[in-house]
């Protein structure tokens, strides 16, 4: 191995070392370029590389001096080849991450999409507007016997108002099963089995002897309420059914009751919901017409009354200290003018298009 | 019940046009309780029509029927017309649409070319001015109509008409004096009753007998003779009855149609020399018949009440008369009858015969009693006025109860709506009704026999009530006390359908009519409950399984050229027929626990389900077995379920393709791909899979399953280790699992299946199954011993339980 050649520790030479390493490294334009020039200026065989293994040539005194001129050149080209590194390596992310850009507009529909009916999600929403007031929610059987749709409901047995419901009875000819008519059965129900007071709503199936059109359907839903407590009035009725409109259908709608007649009620009446899209405006004199309401300003919605004392008596309950009020309406109907639905059919054929817009939450 | 405003009026004097618009009088009803459905506009819509007289009547005669140009005159001009009716003559006055006129429609007429010739107007029938249905031929006005005069002024064609849809309980507004009577109290006006005539007493009439006077308690008969049966109603009793929706059919019959809708009170018009002696009222005999006015002979019900003479049955009462007795072309003398009969008879007799009337209808929802002989009165004076008649004697057998009264305190009515009324405001409403009341701070109480209705004290309260108007009951919000919220059970049901969705499931409802056919396709022997009287013959029967009304609904969405379909439905199946003949408690009293517990028995079981179908693609792929099973486990872990799936060959299942899901070892279900003869059957896609389980076993789990305890999560490294078994092919894959679980311990954290291989490698019949076991220990770093250790008992586990053999061993 031959001498150490000092001189390569002269200022200058160190100095042109230097140039040439940093004119290298601004030359590089590329990552894979990069090893080659960091061996030709800082590898073993560089100059300056050979330049520190020369130290050792140099008298004593000199040593230090040397040393110290020789890392200052050192560090400056290693910060020079870390910082063009970094550069070099920061052009390639940019390059080969735009490479693997995708379309995110092009969704692949890996994860298969469901939805709720929205007959079952109004069901919920205006249980939870009841549960919220204290209420608890009743069930009953959808096949029931007649005690219960009818006699303990104070329909007579011969009254037209039988004849009205246009039932689905059950074989054999005696049996005295029928689908039920209404969600009113659970009254009766309720008032047999809990204990009082009883504030229960009441969502269900039920069914009448009608043909399949686009305003009939043999099924619908109904949502039922009964409240029955010591001092009930009808202005306890009018206020829950304010009260359940605000919530359910807009804040500060109003509900008006017409006189009816229910064998299970009395006094009965006709409910009507103030029209949530023109609220009674299109009835006004000059009014624009309104499409959801036809104009009349209000939506027939259900029925409800002051629970007839016959019905109080054939549960077991004292009418002369308890009252209560009863209300039912049909969800159907909600769901039509809530969502604009205008054939009833389409809530009942199935059709997958039909469902899908409503999630999960409706 | 259609109610002329016109007529109306004439019963409340002080209602006039300027009182009260049509609009205004049906707001009012509807506010008191009467549903106005629609008020009708009659002739409002008609203009420049005017009576023309026929001058000269030519026939043409070139064309296939006949047809007449005609000129007519109408006092300022004369008009060239066509007209393709014959039943007129030259000199008749008719009712002549000139050019500009607007008839019913809107129909504008113009001047125009028809068969040859100019057509400068048109002569109007009824049917063509709105008057009537009747369309055999143009309208011939009476002779001394003034020329060119406005036909709609001169026959009072303007009118209104209330459309109302009279409630159950209100028979009294079937008729014009029970609406009339409702719209004077509205507007506070008084009531001119048509009901308060002076009959004359009844004596030496026709004989009458009742016979069951369960049946009926009053029967009023008057006779009428020496009618000249060829006179025709006038117009104005014609136009009544054409406005109120009824047919003019003859002066007697229309005359009798003309005090029901007044009054309220159907009447029978007898052909009094058919009537063979005495009328009786008496209920059928056994295998007795009548022919009906209809024409149909029926075989009467010993049920049956009937109004009969010396020959038997001449009319089924209050509901048909009968043909023998049918007052007709050569009718001189009849006897009226007004009688009163029993709601609950008359509605088993016109429901048995299938035959609602006018008559049954009002019978049905209750008749005034006390009405008979005024009704009868007015019948015979119309029969004398307009049919030249002369009024004979009367009979009236009269067996009504004494009325009832109510005892109400006077407070009551405040108590019921939340708010005070004034004694004298509550004396008051209960007047108006036509209640008679004393008392004071008890007030008892008559209703007036016109309402039936009124029998406690609950029916007078909503009078006062709705009379005060019920938009004057205030607004308050009761207290309930506190809830308990939804319960366990209605709250995992939440979450069930929830979990369906999540799953990629798009929720159905279908009603529950299925055919027993697609049963039968689906086997099974399934035995649902059976209507009696369903919407569609095909139909009958009530779902025992999701699946029928699943399957049609995947069929319709494939049909309207949807491909890939995942639905899912949860609702009630009905998996039993029920039982008949329970007897059913009485409603005076709560019923005793055995009675409720005999009515509940004597329903179908009706358990909720869940059940899906899937058909076409999902990710890309078909659809399999699997997508059907694990939806089935997912909605099982929503709700805190592990659900085990075993194969099974069951009904309408592919039988290597069906899983029976397991809740603890108890079948809850089935899921799989259906049997390819159900998918043929059904014309369904093929390779459609399916699931249905009980929903209400699995909720009564979870709820019986309480709180989830949580798992203690061990900060130690874990070991991974993994085990290939060759098994026997038929081995299920679970068993394997379930022997490594019970030898791996307590160590084992998780377990998953990663590679399944059938092949040359592990021989004819056999499979190998890989696992991946993660193994650790909640207190400590596990030490290669223990790990190799739990291997071994897991291998040696599966070994003793299904002969697997570790590969490559």
């Amino acid at each position: 191995m031959s001498a150490p050649d000092v001189s390569l520790l002269e200022p200058d030479r160190l100095e042109s070392a230097r140039d040439a390493a940093l004119a290298a490294l601004a030359a590089t334009g590329a990552l894979d370029e990069l090893p080659a020039v960091r061996t030709a200026h800082l590898g073993d065989r560089s100059p300056i590389a050979l330049a520190r293994r020369a130290i050792g040539g140099l008298p004593g005194p000199e040593k230090a001096e040397a040393g110290k001129r020789l890392n200052v050149v050192l560090q400056v080209v290693q910060a020079a080849y870390d910082e063009r590194r970094t550069e070099l390596e920061a052009d390639r992310d940019v390059r080969v991450l735009a490479e693997e850009t995708v379309d995110v507009t092009a969704l692949p529909g890996r994860l298969p999409v469901g939805a709720r009916h929205p007959l079952t999600t109004i069901q919920e929403r205006a249980v939870d507007v009841f549960v919220a007031m204290g209420w608890e929610l009743a069930e009953g059987p959808e096949v029931e016997h007649e005690w219960f749709n009818f006699d303990a409901l104070n329909f007579g047995k011969d009254h037209p108002a039988r004849e009205m419901q246009d039932t689905l009875f059950l074989g054999p000819e005696d049996s005295g099963l029928v689908m039920r008519t209404h969600t009113s059965p659970v009254q009766v129900r309720s008032l047999l089995t809990r204990d009082l007071p009883v504030y229960v709503v009441v969502p269900g199936r039920v069914y009448r002897a009608d043909a399949l059109d686009a305003t009939h359907s043999p099924v619908f839903a109904q949502l039922e309420g009964l409240a029955v407590d010591e001092g009930i009035t009808m202005a306890h009725l009018r206020g829950t059914l304010d009260a359940f409109a605000s919530a359910m259908f807009g804040e500060g709608l109003k509900t008006r009751l017409r006189p009816s007649y229910f064998p299970f009620t009395e006094p009965s009446a006709e409910l009507d919901l103030q029209c949530f899209a023109c609220r009674g405006a299109s009835a006004e004199p000059g009014g624009e017409p309104c499409r959801v309401c036809s104009s009349e300003g209000w939506i027939e919605v259900g029925g409800c009354g002051m629970v007839n004392p016959a019905v109080l008596r054939a549960a077991g309950v004292d009418p002369e200290r308890y009252s209560g009020f009863a209300f039912g309406m049909g969800l159907d109907r909600a769901v039509m003018f809530r969502h604009g639905v205008t054939d009833i059919r389409d809530l009942y054929e199935g059709d997958q298009r039909f469902t899908l817009p409503f999630g999960t939450e409706g | 019940m259609r109610v002329p405003v016109s007529w109306l009026r004439t019963f409340v004097p002080g209602l006039t046009e300027e009182v009260a618009s049509a609009d205004a009088i049906a707001a009012a009803l509807l506010r008191a309780g009467l549903e106005v459905e629609q008020v009708l506009r009659v002739g409002g819509d008609v203009t420049g029509v005017v009576v023309g007289r026929v001058l000269d009547v030519e026939e043409l005669t070139d064309f296939k029927k006949p047809i007449r140009f005609c000129h007519v005159d109408v006092g300022t001009r004369v008009h060239d017309v066509v007209c393709g009716a014959t039943n007129f003559v030259a000199g008749d006055l008719v009712a002549f649409a000139a050019p500009g006129a607007v008839l019913p429609g809107p129909f504008h007429i113009a001047s125009r070319q028809t068969y040859g010739r100019t057509s400068d107007g048109m002569i109007c029938s009824t049917r063509e001015l709105g008057l009537g249905e009747e369309h055999d031929g143009i309208l011939v006005l009476p002779p001394d109509s003034p020329l060119g005069a406005d036909v709609v002024e001169l026959l009072q064609m303007r009118d209104e008409v209330l459309d109302i849809a009279v409630t159950p309980d209100r028979g009294y507004t079937l008729s014009i004096r029970g609406v009339a009577r409702e719209a004077a109290t509205a507007f506070g006006l008084p009531f001119a009753d048509p009901a308060l005539l002076d009959v004359p007493p009844a004596s030496g009439g026709h004989p009458v007998r009742i016979d069951d006077e369960t049946g009926a308690d009053r029967y009023v008969a008057r006779t009428v003779t020496g009618l000249d049966p060829a006179t025709p109603s006038p117009d104005w009793l014609q136009r009544r009855l054409t406005l109120a929706g009824m047919r003019p059919i003859s002066l007697a019959v229309d005359v009798t149609n003309h005090v029901l809708l007044e009054l309220g009170q159907p009447l029978h018009a007898f052909d009094l020399d058919k009537v063979k002696g005495e009328i009786v009222v008496r209920r059928a005999e056994r295998r007795e018949r009548l022919v009906t006015l209809d024409g149909q002979d029926r075989a009467l019900d010993p049920g049956d009440l009937v109004i009969a003479d010396d020959s038997g049955a001449v009319a089924l009462a209050g509901v048909m008369g009968g043909a023998s007795t049918e007052v007709g072309e050569a009718t001189t003398s009849v006897l009226i009858e007004s009688a009163h009969f029993t709601p609950v008879s008359i509605a088993r007799t016109a429901r048995r015969h299938k035959l609602p009337s006018e008559a049954s209808k009002r019978f049905e929802r209750g008749v005034d009693p006390a009405l008979a002989p005024a009704a009868a009165e007015a019948a015979v004076r119309l029969l004398v006025e307009l049919g030249g008649a002369t009024a004979g004697p009367g009979t009236d057998v009269d067996r009504r109860p004494d009325p009832i009264t109510i005892q109400m305190p006077v407070g009551q009515p405040g108590r019921v709506a939340g708010r005070e009324y004034e004694p004298a405001v509550v004396r008051g409403r209960l007047e108006d009704v036509g209640c008679t009341v004393s008392g004071d701070v008890v007030l008892t109480v008559t209703p007036p026999p016109w309402r039936p209705d009124l029998t406690g004290q609950a029916d007078l309260v909503e009078e006062v009530i709705r009379l005060e108007g019920y938009d004057t009951v205030p607004i308050a919000l009761p207290t309930a006390p506190a809830g308990h919220g939804l319960t366990a059970g209605q709250r995992l049901r939440r979450t069930a359908s929830r979990a369906l969705a999540a799953a990629g499931l798009v929720e159905v409802v279908i009603p529950p009519f299925v055919s027993e056919e697609v049963l039968d396709v689906l086997g099974g022997g399934m035995t649902p409950p059976r209507l009696l009287n369903p919407l569609a013959d095909t139909e009958a029967l009530l779902r025992p399984s999701l699946l029928p009304g699943l399957l049609a609904a995947l069929q319709r969405n494939v049909g309207r050229g949807l491909h890939d379909v995942a639905l899912y439905e949860t609702g009630v199946v009905f998996v039993t027929p029920g039982t008949a003949g329970t007897s059913t408690p009485p409603v005076t009293h709560r019923p005793t626990g055995e009675e409720l517990a005999a009515l509940d028995a004597a329903l179908p079981v009706q358990p909720r389900h869940a059940g899906l179908v899937l058909a076409g693609t999902r990710q890309g792929r078909p659809v399999d077995w699997a997508d059907a099973a694990e939806a089935v486990v997912a909605l099982g872990r929503a709700l805190g379920l592990t659900l085990e799936l075993r194969n099974v060959q069951w009904g309408p299942w592919h039988p290597g393709r069906c899983a029976e899901v397991l809740l603890a070892g108890q079948r809850v279900g089935f899921a799989g791909e259906l049997h390819p003869r159900v998918v043929t059957a059904l014309q369904l896609p093929g390779r459609t899979v399916a699931a249905e389980v009980n929903l209400d076993v699995l909720v009564a789990a979870a709820e019986e399953a309480g709180p989830v305890r949580a798992p203690v999560v061990s900060p130690y490294p874990p070991a991974s280790v993994d085990v290939a078994l060759v098994v026997d092919a038929a081995t299920p894959a679970a068993d394997v699992e379930s022997a490594l679980r019970a030898g791996a311990g307590e160590l084992l954290e998780d377990l998953r299946l990663f590679d399944v291989y059938a092949g040359p490698q592990v021989g004819e019949g056999r499979r190998s199954l890989a696992y991946a076991l993660r193994l650790r220990a909640p207190d400590r770093t596990l030490t290669d011993t223990e790990v190799l250790g739990a291997r071994d008992a897991a291998v040696a586990e599966a070994t003793r339980r299904v002969g697997a053999v570790l590969r490559g061993a």
